[in-house]
């Protein structure tokens, strides 16, 4: 028997820790120390992870955005205080599980923009206008926050939208028709527009 | 991650969680380990933001750990614990057995100093300089009560050796 770190580990510790982790989460939101919750929730278009402030939802992230890289980001721009804290994200994850199984059209959530600036602020505020099953250009998004000028701006707000889904960007197409970029790649963006049309 | 940036502090809970869960049951005992994790982690939640990002995260959450038991350990002695409070659960722990608790009687047996030096570097792995840092004293003053320690706990739990301990 060593007096080394393995002997005062005990085959328990997985448990306590995670009950340990959870009950931190729950202090730290009662502090008001929990700048940033986070959990991830299974979609029909893989895991997706959700953060928010205590303003709201903050970002949602394709899994091939790479979550450790998203919450890296995050960490930076908003703030380390980043914790795994699931009850934040209750009424996200509600609202999208009834998304993608055609029980909701519009989201009614809190959210907080605070990670875009300026003109790609003002057009992620507009997207939702877009409404469920319609779709509009890059140009006619463009027209629509009194720029129609910007059109190429607008694919740079729709291409850095940090709400996908919720704040619907997968609804603005090329003019050809064509669905364009999408951060979550093309087949998620079809499969978004699909599910829309089916309702 | 790249340089000169903070983590996420979920990844230093997931990190460092384990360590400091062993250094609070070396310290406290078992009963008191988990209240000590909470109040540790949460005081450290409330200035991670201002640790800068080339700090030694498991230090500096020791050095929390250490303040937060001592803590503890003075609210014992304001209201003695009651007789017979030995850790409650020592199937739990490493080795399974009756010898447990004759292993935490001699830990909970150690001058503070020791135990606290035994904690921070045989379950921290912590170098003595950092250790003398959080107990104040020189970096041999830690040395010297790491290595007493030892030698008390051997006295004591004869199986006991530091084997794999950190050089």
């Amino acid at each position: 028997m060593n007096i080394s770190p393995d002997y005062f580990a005990s085959p328990a510790d997985p448990g306590t820790l995670s009950r340990l982790r959870h009950r931190l989460g729950l202090a730290a939101e009662a502090e008001g120390l929990l700048d940033v919750a986070y959990t991830t929730i299974d979609s029909p278009l893989g895991p997706l992870l959700l953060a928010a402030t205590p303003k709201g939802l903050v970002r949602v992230a394709y899994d091939v955005e790479d979550h450790d890289r998203v919450l890296d980001t995050l960490s930076q721009r908003l703030s380390p205080r980043v914790l795994r804290a699931p009850r934040r994200l209750e009424a996200a994850a509600r609202e999208l599980d009834e998304y993608f199984s055609r029980q909701r059209r519009v989201f009614d959530l809190p959210l907080d923009l605070s990670l875009s600036k300026g003109f790609r602020q003002l057009v992620q505020r507009h997207l939702p206008d877009i409404g469920y099953g319609q779709t509009r250009t890059y140009r006619q998004v463009a027209e629509l926050v009194g720029n129609p000028q910007a059109v190429r701006a607008v694919g740079t707000a729709c291409a850095t939208n940090p709400l996908p889904v919720v704040v619907p960007c997968h609804r603005v197409l090329r003019a050809d028709g064509t669905p364009g970029g999408y951060v979550g790649g093309p087949g998620a963006k079809k499969a978004l527009l699909s599910l829309e049309a089916a309702a | 991650m790249s340089m000169g940036m903070k983590q996420p502090f979920e990844k230093v809970v997931e990190q460092h969680g384990g360590t400091v869960l062993r250094v609070c049951r070396v310290l406290l005992g078992v009963h008191d380990a988990q209240d000590a994790w909470s109040e540790t982690f949460l005081a450290a939640l409330r200035t991670y933001p201002d640790l800068p990002d080339d700090a030694n995260a498991e230090a500096w959450l020791v050095t929390i750990a250490h303040r937060k038991a001592i803590d503890v350990l003075r609210a014992r002695k304001r209201q003695p614990a009651p007789v017979g409070d030995v850790p409650d659960v020592p199937n739990g722990l490493g080795i399974p057995g009756a010898e447990d608790g004759d292993l935490w009687q001699a830990v909970k047996a150690l001058p503070d100093k020791q135990r606290q030096a035994v904690a921070y570097h045989y379950v921290a792995g912590l170098a003595y300089a950092e250790i003398a840092g959080i107990l104040g004293g020189t970096t041999d003053a830690a040395r010297r009560a790491a290595a007493d320690g030892i030698k008390n706990l051997r006295k004591n739990y004869p199986g006991a050796t530091t084997e794999g301990a950190p050089a």
